[in-house]
């Protein structure tokens, strides 16, 4: 039977304003775990109930670690923020489908992360054997770039670039555009109307496209029927057209979903 | 020791069940929980045909619980006869299936459709508060609720229990007017409405703006409420509202319910429902309680 764990916190530390990088503890989920899946994290304030689904951002099979990068966004994210090494934390996983790697194998691969969609596709990345174009969105700080710059090819759009940053100025899809990157595949996760425009992209050049998806779970296996999108067939467990996330996602072919 | 515990005439292993909604219908949870050491699984709520549900965000954390407004999407009746009672009759459990719908005669079809399935018992849902139509309609006045119990009781093949809505002045007036209809059971509480603010979107937490609140914060006014049903009527009383462990559980058998169901709890912790089983058992060894019958409504 599954059930909940209590992992250690190996390290933790603040990588830009409000985003932090924390690795745990936890063999069973870094052996199973996949690129693009996700974690519940429970609280240890009981007030607060619900577990906060964080993607994995890098899976480290030999140590048995996974490292999570999260922005705090609320008391949950900022109680989180606060373990120290040696801390304990309640989690549940590996949860969710995670990105079809066989997909892009040996392809030429456009892996696209805005704000604190970016995690996921590091490992996603690292793990990927293919031709990998790594082009990362953020709004002004950025993070992980030097992790990234070891996966692969790196691109950077930044919205509010500093000075000297080397970068698109404007979003991932500027960045693409200004690099002139053609790719066979891509892999997505960010915000929505970022999504949005990615799944119109991917159509426009009529190349299959997989997009990570966020929405507001509470159970995160499927049971509540919280986190639902519109999806364009008939879902398998309802039979209307809502797909779980946390179940039958969060990693969606572009085509299948309404954004 | 003795953990039966009988409502309606079907016997039950414990006195600890699923609160619909919350459980699907065993099937995600199955992999986290024997559903053998379950008094009883309730399904998520059933209707004549497929619904889509609510818009998302469909729930909200509050302090010491969530609110939710998931519009029970379902699959409709046949879906679920074909595929979700085929996987529950493979568990030493027995199965109760929480009916909802829009109108008296959606009721009905359900009901109807459910008359040669082998189910055990039926909870009809007349107190969700995030549907416009049916739902709490029929469960804040008592001659509705008596009007809808005679024509499920007409037409129903096992014991109907009528799920109760707090969201009344007097919940008890609406026991009794299920009572008077011809209820076998009951079973409170369906969810308070709420509301929360998003400060930061300047809108509604919630895409349908009112949401069910459920979890720890609302056991107290459950436990009040079953108390008060308890003292009005004669029929069994399953209770729920809040219920995350063995403690919670026994505060409900002791005000007078007959049986418990673990709702909100199942999302932050899967083993809630078998915990609660094993918490139980141990309270008794301890206490040296041989008939859980011994605690049933001893406050009242």
């Amino acid at each position: 039977m599954k059930r909940k764990e209590i992992a250690t916190v190996v390290s933790q530390e603040q990588i830009a304003s409000d985003v932090y990088s924390m690795w745990i503890q936890t063999e069973q989920i870094a052996e199973e775990a996949k690129p693009g899946q996700f974690i519940s994290l429970y609280c240890a304030d009981k007030s607060r109930l619900l577990p906060r689904p964080i993607s994995l951002c890098e899976i480290d099979r030999g140590k048995g670690r996974v490292r999570l990068v999260y922005r705090v966004v609320g008391k949950g994210t900022d109680e989180f923020s606060r373990l120290r090494a040696g801390d304990t934390v309640e989690i549940l996983g590996p949860l969710g489908n995670g990105f079809p790697l066989e997909e892009a194998r040996g392809k030429r691969v456009l892996l696209m992360g805005g704000g604190i969609g970016i995690p996921p596709m590091l490992e996603t990345a690292k793990q990927l054997d293919a031709e990998k174009m790594i082009v990362s969105g953020y709004r002004d700080e950025l993070f992980l770039t030097e992790d990234f710059a070891e996966a692969g090819e790196l691109y950077l759009a930044v919205e509010h670039p500093g000075e000297g940053v080397i970068c698109t100025e404007g979003n991932v899809l500027d960045a693409v555009r200004e690099n002139e990157l053609e790719a066979d595949v891509i892999f997505a996760c960010g915000p929505t109307p970022m999504l949005r425009a990615i799944k119109s992209y991917a159509l426009e050049k009529e190349i299959p496209c997989w997009i990570s998806m966020e929405e507001k779970m509470a159970c995160g296996i499927g049971a509540c029927l919280a986190c639902v999108c519109q999806s364009k067939e008939i879902d398998g467990h309802s039979h209307v057209h809502n797909k779980r996330i946390c179940k039958d996602g969060p990693v969606f072919l572009s085509t299948e979903v309404e954004l | 020791m003795n953990t039966k515990v009988n409502i309606a005439g079907v016997e039950l292993k414990n006195p600890v069940m699923t609160a619909s909604g919350t459980f699907g219908s065993g099937a995600e949870y199955s992999e986290f929980v024997d559903l053998n050491r379950l008094g009883a699984v309730v399904t998520k709520g059933v209707a004549n045909v497929p619904w889509p549900g609510n818009p998302t965000p469909r729930i909200a954390e509050v302090y010491g619980g969530m609110l939710n407004a998931i519009g029970l999407q379902n699959p409709g009746i046949d879906v679920f006869c074909e595929r979700d009672i085929p996987f529950l009759k493979q568990f030493d459990t027995k199965i109760i299936v929480n009916v909802c719908g829009k109108t008296t005669e959606d009721y009905c079809e359900v009901v109807e459709r459910l008359a040669d399935q082998d189910v055990d018992l039926l909870e009809i849902n007349i107190s969700c508060p995030n549907v416009k139509e049916g739902g709490i309609a029929f469960g804040q006045d008592p001659k509705a609720v008596e009007a809808i119990t005679a024509e499920l009781k007409k037409r129903a093949k096992q014991p109907v229990i009528m799920k109760l809505s707090p969201n009344v002045t007097d919940i008890a007036e609406m026991a009794r007017a299920a009572e008077a209809g011809g209820a076998d059971a009951l079973s409170l509480i369906n969810t308070l409405t709420g509301m929360k603010i998003d400060i930061n979107r300047r809108t509604f937490a919630i895409a349908n703006k009112t949401g069910g609140m459920s979890g720890p914060a609302v056991k107290p006014i459950a436990v009040r409420m079953v108390y008060q049903v308890a003292n009005a009527v004669k029929l069994p009383i399953i209770g729920m509202g809040g219920i995350s462990c063995a403690e919670d559980a026994l505060e409900f058998i002791m005000a007078g319910a007959t049986a418990v169901s673990i709702g909100t709890a199942n999302f932050y912790n899967p083993c809630a429902t078998i915990e609660t089983v094993e918490g139980i058992e141990s309270y008794m060894k301890k206490n040296k309680i041989e008939d859980i019958q011994e605690l049933i409504g001893v406050v009242l």
